[in-house]
């Protein structure tokens, strides 16, 4: 019996090791030359500022969805499977508006 | 969105990959530039990870398959969960979010098509957080692939069921009111498969960010909450995929009741 479990433990400690080789290829590219534009603070500032509005419009939004559905669940127990899924889905469909804003944020970002 | 290590960088040693790399770059590759798609960062690797994910598929399918070809006609489960097992369930709960979503006759057509956008998503997903890959999901080409897909099949199933009468429902509900909603209806439509293909791109590209960055600066633990994070963000992205894909479809195919 303990023989099975260490070859079980040996291995998937192995296969981790094995894994961790894909390190090695962790080699970042060397950066273009970044000149400083002249907009560069603006562009900054910019990105910094519409995803913050955007991350602020979407927590209240998944705060209102979510507060109304524990609402309907803690009305009723037994719909608590029901509601869990519009939820989730509605949950999500919000967080994609905050992730249009996100990826303008790195496209600004890129633009420095 | 730089370069992330990955096991098929080991193939670049290789001269024949790089005259691969030359041709594919020179026959797909991107010269102009235009608005929000400056350079492009032109590789094979999400096309090698993409092909990876599809023999897992295939195979999983095949193993499922053989299951039902057994001599006890797939009645029975196997003990322990394997391949096949998984499969089995995948495909129980994704065939009942369906029949819930469409009701059965719609549910028997379009399953094949639904259940395939989730396998393909879902794995897809889920391999960006293996070590040593990269999803194929974070980049626009498998998404919007995937999303105009979806948009065509909305629109050839919609004909199919309504014939030419189905560009009726573009003009709104009464023909007074149709130089309003015509343009409302053209860019809620032309919106779709952009939002499908940028939800599913921007929250795998943010997940493997956040992760990255946190592994940058902890390298041993930390990580782990946020990538269990990225577990569950991988599984509500390939339900929200297909859940949208199946409200699409249902619209388009639905018969109003006066």
């Amino acid at each position: 019996m303990a023989n099975r479990t260490i070859k079980k433990i040996t291995s998937v400690l192995s296969f981790l090791v094995v894994l961790c080789f894909a390190g090695v290829a962790f080699a970042q590219e060397s950066g273009k030359e970044m000149a400083i534009a002249s907009n560069s603070g603006l562009i900054a500032i910019a990105a910094a500022f519409g995803l913050s509005i955007a991350a602020l419009g979407g927590a209240l939004g998944q705060g209102r969805a979510a507060a109304t559905a524990l609402d309907g669940i803690a009305r009723n127990p037994g719909a608590a499977d029901k509601i869990r899924g519009p939820m989730i889905l509605a949950l999500a469909l919000i967080e994609s508006l905050v992730i249009y804003a996100l990826i303008v944020a790195f496209l600004l970002l890129g633009k420095i | 969105m730089g370069e992330h290590g990955t096991w098929f960088d080991y193939l670049n040693r290789f001269s024949w990959w790089q005259t691969i790399n030359e041709k594919a770059e020179h026959a797909f590759g991107r010269g102009w530039k235009a608005m929000a798609f400056q350079e492009s960062h032109f590789t094979l690797t999400p096309v090698l990870v993409a092909l990876v994910v599809l023999a897992f598929v295939v195979y999983g399918g095949l193993k499922f398959r053989a299951g039902l070809a057994s001599a006890d006609g797939g009645l029975v489960p196997p003990r322990k969960m394997n391949l096949r097992n998984f499969f089995e369930v995948m495909t129980e709960s994704v065939y009942g979010m369906v029949e819930g979503a469409m009701g059965e006759k719609n549910a028997r057509r379009f399953f094949p098509l639904v259940a395939t956008l989730w396998c393909w998503v879902l794995f897809g997903n889920l391999i960006g957080l293996v070590p040593g890959f990269v999803s194929p999901n974070d980049t626009l080409k498998t998404n919007l692939a995937l999303a105009l897909v979806v948009f065509f099949a909305t629109h050839i199933y919609g004909v199919k069921e309504h014939g030419l009468a189905y560009f009726k429902h573009f003009l709104g509900p009464s023909l007074a009111l149709a130089p309003l909603m015509l343009p409302i209806e053209l860019v809620s439509h032309l919106a779709r498969p952009v939002s499908l293909s940028l939800r599913l791109m921007g929250n795998m590209i943010a997940d493997h960010k956040v992760v990255f960055s946190f592994f940058a600066l902890v390298p041993l633990l930390v990580p782990l909450p946020f990538m269990i994070l990225g577990l569950l963000i991988c599984l509500v992205q390939a339900i929200v995929f297909c859940t949208l894909t199946m409200v699409y479809l249902s619209m388009a195919v639905e018969h109003e009741e006066h």
